[in-house]
């Protein structure tokens, strides 16, 4: 009988130290929420471009380099709006700030509340994209038809890569009316 | 402990109800066992009769016999169905049937616990098979569920699959806890982790495998079903999510997943190919490391499925040679496999034939995957049929011939009957043939450029895909004759010695067919 027992009481650990595996990688899956977003912020890999509203400060115009931009404006599936950059494509040089801006219309009788999120690639050039101003930071309430146009200010690094000649900046809209406050982006 | 007193200890056990009561209350290995092997063959043709539609639908170019919202159902749950109905209980039954008998163990280690991990499986599926029926139709997004495809874009009755997914992932996680606890604590002494049979190695590291990714993606189904109903925004980049998160997080389940469903089958192979090559496995030890480094590397190779998502050099660079790296320890199992029937006095009885057939097209299905591993190429390859073709190989007549050749060779233990050589030799040249020919030209229509899940073609596409849907529906009558002769051997047939393969080795041969309802009561003797 005692040998019966003791194999019970041994299973019963194994099984718990099994369970607590089973949680150790339920946890670990949930976790790898925000280590995929800090991997991304750190590396810029995923087009997300860096932190809000950076100062442009003391830097030098490289006059020798030029950097073709596109500009891309993009709408999710379901919303009716009206979305274009004034210019779909700008020639830059890296440390110079640059002007622009997108056109926005509520194409529907009702007020919206609209999220731009940007996305650059290639993703290895994200963080290379500084923006000291754009809509993307702030939600976009728009009332029944209303239109505006919305700036745009950036620079591109000094230390921009070399060996990429051609960026695209890419903006997709979403309505997030309703969505509430909570609903803010978290990194533009 | 004296025997007598054993055997007293289990004397309320030996009663075993009969009817219905029997098989639902069950906590025996060998029921357990069986209960999960016809539940996979039960879904192995209700998964197949979705692959005909889609064969039916593919058999010439335009849309002919249902339309493009339901084939997409099709392919969805044929995939889910496959995988986690088929494949993964089919292997968890084996696992049941063999590894107390392997091991001389009485019984799986927490018999109450197995009982009610198969149990789980039958209402997940009822869950998973009724949300065709359902407002919006069912899921049909593929069996990866990719958001937004399955958030934002999905039917409504995507919560119901979600549901189905968290079941079935319990039932297979309490599968996979038992058989490590049943192998770590019920081996008969003497029984030493280096003398189990392969098979139980295999199955010892799919546990492992098991129990670490499938809270993975429980916890992605979790993700989408809170982004779904709940308002947060985990793969919804408008609220600061991305749904590319959502495929790292995918396959780093499915990635070991595909391994959980192959590496069973390696176990099989490895006990088949002695027994009828009548030599010992070679390289024993080389086997069981093989299949742990298989299992370790499986953890990081995940984003060679996303290469065309975009990512940079370097970790396109880390994936490709990891996922190449891979090819190594497989190819060491495959040489063992070679090596093991070199020069011995070989029989072609069905299990072996459909063992030798396993390393034969496993080894084509591994070698595509490792043409796919070559990230510049994979551009080319993503999203077509000749992903389709490959795991396909790897899936059928690697993953599903195994579990065949685990089948024939294991029936005259589980039933005392040995089954018609006629029937299996029939069953296995016709399976043969056809799966050739479904799965071969999907190569070259791959390679041409037909994307994968869309019921219609360019009419270039249309001689592969006629030959792929007779060869299919070829396939899928040849598995009648493996029901027939199921049935056939079940009910009698000639009766089978305690050791019908004369090269056969192992615990399970020792006990008399069909093994005892309560066998190794008392450990047996090992030397």
């Amino acid at each position: 009988m005692n040998d019966r027992t003791e194999l019970k009481a041994k299973n019963r650990k194994l099984l718990l130290r099994l369970l607590s595996v089973v949680a150790g990688m339920t946890l670990f899956a949930f976790a790898l929420v925000p280590i995929y977003d800090v991997f991304c912020d750190y590396t810029g890999i995923n087009g997300k471009t860096g932190g809000q509203e950076e100062a442009a400060t003391d830097m030098q115009i490289d006059g020798s380099r030029e950097i073709s931009l596109d500009f891309i404006a993009m709408k999710s599936s379901d919303i009716k709006a009206s979305f274009h950059p004034r210019q779909s494509k700008m020639v830059v040089h890296p440390g110079k700030v640059y002007l622009t801006d997108f056109f926005v219309k509520n194409d529907t009788d009702n007020p919206v509340i609209l999220q731009a999120v940007p996305s650059v690639s290639p993703g290895l050039a994200a963080l290379m994209l500084h923006k000291t101003e754009c809509f993307c930071f702030n939600q976009q309430p728009l009332a029944a038809g209303e239109e505006k146009w919305m700036t745009l200010r950036f620079f591109l690094d000094t230390e921009f890569p070399e060996d990429i000649h051609n960026l695209t900046l890419q903006y997709t809209l979403y309505d997030i009316t309703g969505k509430g406050e909570t609903g803010a982006v978290a990194a533009n | 402990m004296s025997t007598i007193e054993h055997t007293a200890d289990h004397d309320h056990h030996d009663h075993k109800p009969t009817g219905i009561t029997r098989w639902l209350f069950t906590t025996n290995h060998k029921d357990i066992g069986t209960m999960y092997l016809i539940f996979s063959l039960l879904m192995f043709f209700v998964g197949g009769g979705m692959a005909m539609v889609i064969r039916m639908e593919l058999f010439q170019p335009g849309l002919q016999i249902v339309d493009p919202a339901f084939f997409n159902q099709m392919t969805t749950m044929h995939g889910l169905i496959m995988v986690f109905g088929a494949v993964m209980p089919g292997m968890v039954g084996f696992a049941n049937w063999m590894i107390p008998m392997m091991i001389g163990a009485p019984d799986m280690a927490l018999p109450r616990m197995n009982n009610w991990s198969f149990w789980l499986l039958p209402a997940a599926f009822t869950i998973m098979i009724l949300t065709p029926f359902m407002d919006g139709g069912g899921p049909a997004f593929g069996w990866t569920f990719y958001a937004p495809l399955s958030t934002t874009y999905a039917p409504p009755s995507t919560d119901f699959f979600i549901f189905a997914v968290h079941i079935m992932g319990m039932s297979s996680i309490m599968g996979a806890i038992n058989v490590i606890v049943t192998i770590m604590n019920m081996r008969a002494p003497g029984m030493t982790y280096m003398k189990m049979p392969l098979f139980v190695w295999t199955w010892f590291i799919t546990a492992f495998l098991l129990i670490a990714v499938m809270p993975v993606l429980a916890s992605v189904v979790t993700m989408m079903l809170t982004d779904r109903n709940f308002g947060t925004s985990f793969f919804d980049a408008a609220g600061g999510g991305d749904p590319v998160m959502f495929q790292h997080i995918f396959w780093f389940f499915g990635h070991p997943e595909v391994y959980i469903m192959i590496l069973p089958s390696f176990g099989l192979a490895s006990a088949i190919i002695p027994t009828f090559a009548r030599k010992k496995l070679f390289g024993y030890s080389s086997m069981v490391y093989a299949t742990g480094s298989i299992a370790g590397l499986s953890f990081i190779v995940w984003a060679h499925h996303m290469f065309t998502t975009g990512m940079p050099l370097a970790a396109e660079l880390f994936f490709m040679y990891a996922t190449m790296l891979i090819a190594v320890p497989t190819g060491v199992k495959v040489f063992n496999w070679v090596a093991t029937m070199w020069q011995g006095s070989m029989t072609f009885e069905t299990p072996m034939l459909f063992a030798i057939a396993f390393v034969i097209l496993f080894t084509i299905g591994g070698l595509s995957g490792v043409m796919m591993a070559i990230a510049p190429l994979d551009t080319q390859y993503h999203d077509t049929y000749f992903i389709v073709a490959h795991f396909h190989y790897v899936l059928f007549p690697g993953a599903i011939f195994g579990g065949f050749a685990g089948a024939y060779y294991w029936l005259p233990k589980w039933t005392g009957h040995m089954y018609s050589e006629g029937l299996g030799k029939a069953h296995f040249w016709t399976s043969m043939i056809f799966v050739n020919m479904t799965f071969f030209p999907m190569h070259f229509s791959g390679l041409a450029g037909m994307p994968r899940r869309i019921p219609d073609y360019s009419q270039q596409f249309a001689d592969f895909n006629m030959w792929s849907s007779i060869g299919a529906f070829g396939l899928g009558l040849s598995q009648l004759i493996f029901v027939w002769m199921l049935i056939k051997t079940a009910r009698g047939g000639e009766k089978a010695p305690a050791k019908p393969w004369d090269g056969a080795e192992g615990l399970e041969w020792t006990l008399p067919s069909p093994a005892p309802y309560h066998s190794f009561s008392t450990p047996p003797k090992i030397d």
